[in-house]
């Protein structure tokens, strides 16, 4: 079994392999030259490739031909149709990285296609960290076919036994002695294969890979960094015209959706632009972007506005104790009530977490041209097949005129208002008569966003007098995702209505108790009526943050009553080795000897005249968690000022073991992003209200992490390369929650129940427990 | 180019511009709607992100809150313009494709979604040249008010202080344009 193991400290701009494993040269480039100072360089071909030359028709294009998966050049360059999306994550880069491989291809050989639903295949959605789970061996396999085929015409071209041929950038080669070699693009180029893809083609060993597990460069960088880069918010369409929208500051309760009573169109007379209304959907269109948006904002319009929500999030935790609720066992093992009983140490723990916002940092932007033959919808959707379905649903058209394409905007994080974009773009542009685009005021996406929901829950723990843990029992209120986008609740007032059970609304095995080895368990889930709430959806890492947040904690508190170290404990409670290797790196790389940080104190802060010691009080905490799939663990190091109730997050660790590491920069990135965001999520981030509608509208009122702010980070990677590929994209935030609410603990001995850790509300708990 | 009288004029990236705008008007959306530039980007319209940052005369603006009537005269410089930016304030002769900011934004390769570096450059250029030997407070100070969604923020750090490095060695860039690709249809 090879394995490598990669710590990359970008603080220290330092690198660490550890000895005791066997080395790899393929990530000696990252463990030699560290990250900071990554220069990697590789053969240059000229980037000449063509884009696909496939007619685009109506898709799904066949998943069982190769020419739905890979074209081939006469330049002897290639396109492969994803059906993944770029996301900011990385996801394009991997997936070329796996297509060249198996092609023999250099990276800059290839371009790809984004997704289409005239062009792309139907891979599924870019959600629950997929793009390389479930991506990566479909991509893999489609170009291993498309080479299979492209050997064996070579052979036949050549005169030379295909198992004799060998490939290097698309120059294929016989023996010396044969003295000939030919081309893909010479071979096939510009025309289809028409061949199927069987799925059958033998795949690359591990060992021999050349591309793949390398920290290959971003291939979108160089337009990124220069402006080159064309997001969402710099497309076009001939003819069009701006829109905004118009509705009120802020959702109510789901199921009140959006309801106009008058509109004073004289209000925005003195201005170019026009009043476009389709039910409660109300829109301002102009041909200066300007005037489209100052209309929106001038334009009088009277709201129905019922007091439908808790009046704050107080209340909100009491109505969604109060509110009746589906209960269901979602996992059951042993004898429950007999291990709580008969425990020798008993923990019960029980916190919440709020509503999150997705926030992405461009509000969205879609782009349609509705005609009576053809719709063409633009944005930055997960899913362009499931964004087909929506639009041809609701526009009450076949799917087959519908064509959507994904267009990168800012990261979004999860379900944040791309389809609402899309749908009220195209139902303005069927009123109008001309393309729209419309472009979401911060206002808009902070104030309507499907947001992840607030969760309560409860753990009661008991451990025998060994410190093994002999009963855990775990109980999780929340409701589901909102089904019904507010465009179409607006437009045709459509009745609100919740997705149907699905695992990432649920209390989540993996992560509730899952790590560790115990006999007796429980899982309850609660699941209330959302329509009374805000609207929902999936926020990276859907509800694990605030499972971990109370599990882990009551974890530490088990450990604690044990007189036992946490990481002692955890680590005499697990048995599975992903779990205990997370646990071993992520602990070695913090340099771990117990629950006192090594981080110097902040200075004390200008106002206070007390010695830092008498202000700051550290701590070091650890957490695991996970979200579908792959395994993460995180150390935190922390202060916590007394006199203020500030928080100041030192130094996190985190640390993902994800199987084969398709590119180990990208994950590095993933991992320091996820633990600044897990960051900024329990120390800022909290959606307020009033019975009428949120209140948290733009960055003022819905504070995130600054830079001034941001801890310094140490993302620590277990290679497997003999595993599949899983998801790096999300799971390291429950854990770094869990090991910043731990750090807190034993900086200052009080618990937190709910986060973020505003600072009221931490001096409320330093008071309250004192 | 003579401006007719009812058109705002300006300089932008080392041209003259002129605009029928009303001078109220937000320069962002003369730069995006009417001019097409990709540098400068809608964020919040509020002042309160970074991403619409523009440099006017070499200070960093808002782009989003600053009235085109206001520039009028004034020397405005976008992303798309930053390196020739660079090179012009450089005292030897210098004809960088990317400033140093950018070249070691890439070559950190820490972006994520890229959307706010726009402003992140744009604020770390004007840091750069009043500042070319920012410490780490420094940098923290001047880019606190850019938010990075994606978590980005060690990774600007670590940017800055390559940029500042590579302006004081003066070393040539390492950073092949072709090795960076833009793979992408």
């Amino acid at each position: 079994m090879s394995e490598s193991k990669v710590y990359v400290d970008t603080n220290l701009m330092n690198s660490i392999l550890d000895e005791k494993l066997p080395r790899r040269d393929i990530l000696k480039a990252l463990l030699l030259q560290g990250i900071g100072s990554l220069v990697i360089s590789f053969p240059l071909a000229k980037v000449t490739a063509q884009i696909a030359f496939r007619d685009p028709t109506a898709g799904p294009p066949p998943a069982d031909e190769i020419d739905s998966w890979v074209a081939i050049h006469s330049d002897n360059t290639a396109t492969v149709y994803l059906g993944f999306a770029e996301l900011g994550q990385g996801a394009l880069t991997a997936l070329l990285q796996v297509a060249a491989e198996e092609l023999d291809l250099e990276i800059s050989q290839i371009k790809a296609i984004a997704p289409d639903t005239h062009l792309t295949p139907n891979q599924g959605g870019t959600f629950s960290s997929s793009a390389m789970r479930r991506g990566a061996p479909q991509v893999q396999r489609a170009a291993a076919e498309a080479r299979e085929v492209l050997l064996r015409l070579a052979a036949d071209y050549l005169y030379i036994p295909k198992e004799t041929l060998q490939v290097n950038g698309g120059v294929i080669t016989g023996k010396a002695e044969d003295n000939a070699f030919t081309t893909y693009g010479e071979i096939i180029g510009d025309r289809l294969f028409q061949e199927s893809f069987t799925g059958t083609a033998p795949l690359k060993a591990p060992i021999d890979y050349k591309v793949v597990m390398k920290p290959i460069p971003r291939t979108d960088t160089y337009a990124k960094v220069s402006g080159k880069h064309c997001y969402i918010q710099h497309e076009r369409l001939p003819g069009m015209l701006h829109a905004r929208l118009v509705r009120p500051r802020g959702q109510g309760a789901y199921h009140t959706g959006v309801k106009v009573i008058s509109v004073d169109t004289s209000s925005i007379e003195h201005l170019a632009a026009t009043v476009i209304q389709k039910g409660s959907l109300l829109a301002v269109v102009a041909e200066r972007e300007w005037d489209a948006v100052r209309g929106a904002a001038q334009l009088k319009v009277s709201w129905d506005r019922p007091d439908a929500l808790p009046i704050d999030n107080q209340a909100l935790f009491d109505s969604m104790r109060n509110a009746s609720a589906k209960i269901t066992k979602a996992q059951e093992k042993g004898d429950i009530s007999t291990a709580l009983n008969e425990a020798a140490h008993l923990i019960d723990f029980s916190g919440s977490g709020p509503y999150q916002a997705h926030a992405p940092f461009a509000p969205n932007c879609a782009l349609a041209s509705v005609t009576d033959k053809e719709i063409l919808a633009i944005c930055s959707t997960q899913d362009v097949y499931n964004t087909r379905t929506l639009l041809s649903r609701v526009l009450k058209v076949s799917p087959e005129i519908v064509r959507v394409k994904f267009s990168e905007g800012a990261g979004t994080y999860g379900h944040s208002c791309w389809d609402d974009a899309a749908l009220a773009a195209a139902l303005l542009s069927r009123e109008v008569g001309r393309p729209i685009r419309l472009q979401y005021m911060r206002w808009d996406e902070h104030g309507w966003d499907y947001y992840g929901p607030a969760h309560l829950g409860q753990v009661s723990l008991g451990t025998d007098s060994d410190g093994k843990i002999s009963a855990y029992e775990y109980v999780g209120r929340q409701h589901h995702w909102s089904l019904i986008e507010t465009t179409e609740q607006s437009a045709l007032n459509t009745e609100a209505t919740e997705w149907p059970p699905f695992p990432a609304m649920q209390v989540n095995p993996l992560v509730l108790g899952g790590m560790y080895d115990i006999p007796n368990l429980q899982l309850i889930n609660e699941h209330i009526d959302g329509r009374d709430f805000l609207r929902a959806g999936w926020l990276r890492s859907p509800l694990d943050l605030s499972f971990c947040f109370i599990s882990e904690q009551a974890i530490d508190m088990a450990a604690l009553a044990n007189q036992q170290d946490p990481v002692a404990f955890r680590r005499q409670n697990i048995s599975n080795s992903h779990w205990l290797k997370v646990l071993d790196a992520v602990t070695e790389a913090a340099k771990w000897q117990g629950s006192s940080s090594p981080e110097p104190l902040p200075e004390p802060t200008a106002a206070q005249t007390t010695s830092a010691e008498h202000q700051w009080k550290s701590g070091r905490g650890v957490g695991l968690g996970t979200h579908l799939a792959s395994w993460g663990a995180a150390v935190a190091d922390i202060a916590v000022n007394l006199l203020t109730g500030e928080v100041r997050i030192l130094h996190l660790y985190g640390c993902i073991d994800c199987g084969r590491v398709i590119n180990p920069a990208n994950v590095e990135n993933q991992i320091v992003g996820q633990l600044v965001q897990a960051a900024s999520r329990m120390l800022c981030e909290e959606v307020s209200f009033n019975s009428e509608g949120v209140t948290s509208l733009d960055w003022g009122s819905y504070p995130v992490l600054r830079l001034k702010d941001s801890p310094k980070v140490t993302a620590v990677i277990i290679n497997q390369p003999e595993a599949e590929p899983l998801g790096a994209g999300e799971e390291a935030m429950a854990a770094t929650a869990a090991a910043i609410a731990n750090a807190f603990a034993a900086a200052t001995g009080k618990r937190m129940s709910h986060y973020p850790f505003t600072r009221r509300r931490v001096l409320s708990v330093l008071q309250d427990q004192a | 180019m003579a401006a007719a009288d009812n058109l705002l004029t300006f300089g932008l990236n080392g041209k003259i511009v002129s605009t029928s705008a009303e001078v109220q008007c937000p320069l962002l959306y003369v730069l995006t709607d009417e001019l097409k530039l990709q540098g400068p980007r809608y964020g919040c319209g509020l002042g309160q992100c970074g991403s619409c940052s523009v440099l006017v005369d070499g200070v960093e603006k808002r782009a989003c809150l600053t009235p085109v009537g206001a520039i009028s005269g004034h020397e405005v410089t976008t992303l798309e313009g930053l390196a020739d930016f660079w090179n012009s304030q450089q005292s030897e002769t210098s004809n960088s494709e990317l400033s140093p900011i950018q070249a070691a934004v890439a070559e950190v390769q820490g972006l994520q979604c890229g959307y706010c570096y726009n402003g992140i450059m744009i604020k770390a250029t004007e840091l750069l040249l009043s500042s070319p030997k920012p410490s780490e407070a420094q940098i923290k100070q001047a880019l606190n008010g850019h938010l990075c969604r994606c978590g980005t923020y060690p990774k600007i750090i670590a940017a800055v202080q390559l940029a500042s490095e590579k302006i004081a060695t003066a070393r040539p860039l390492e950073t092949t344009l072709t090795s960076l690709g833009g793979n992408h249809e």
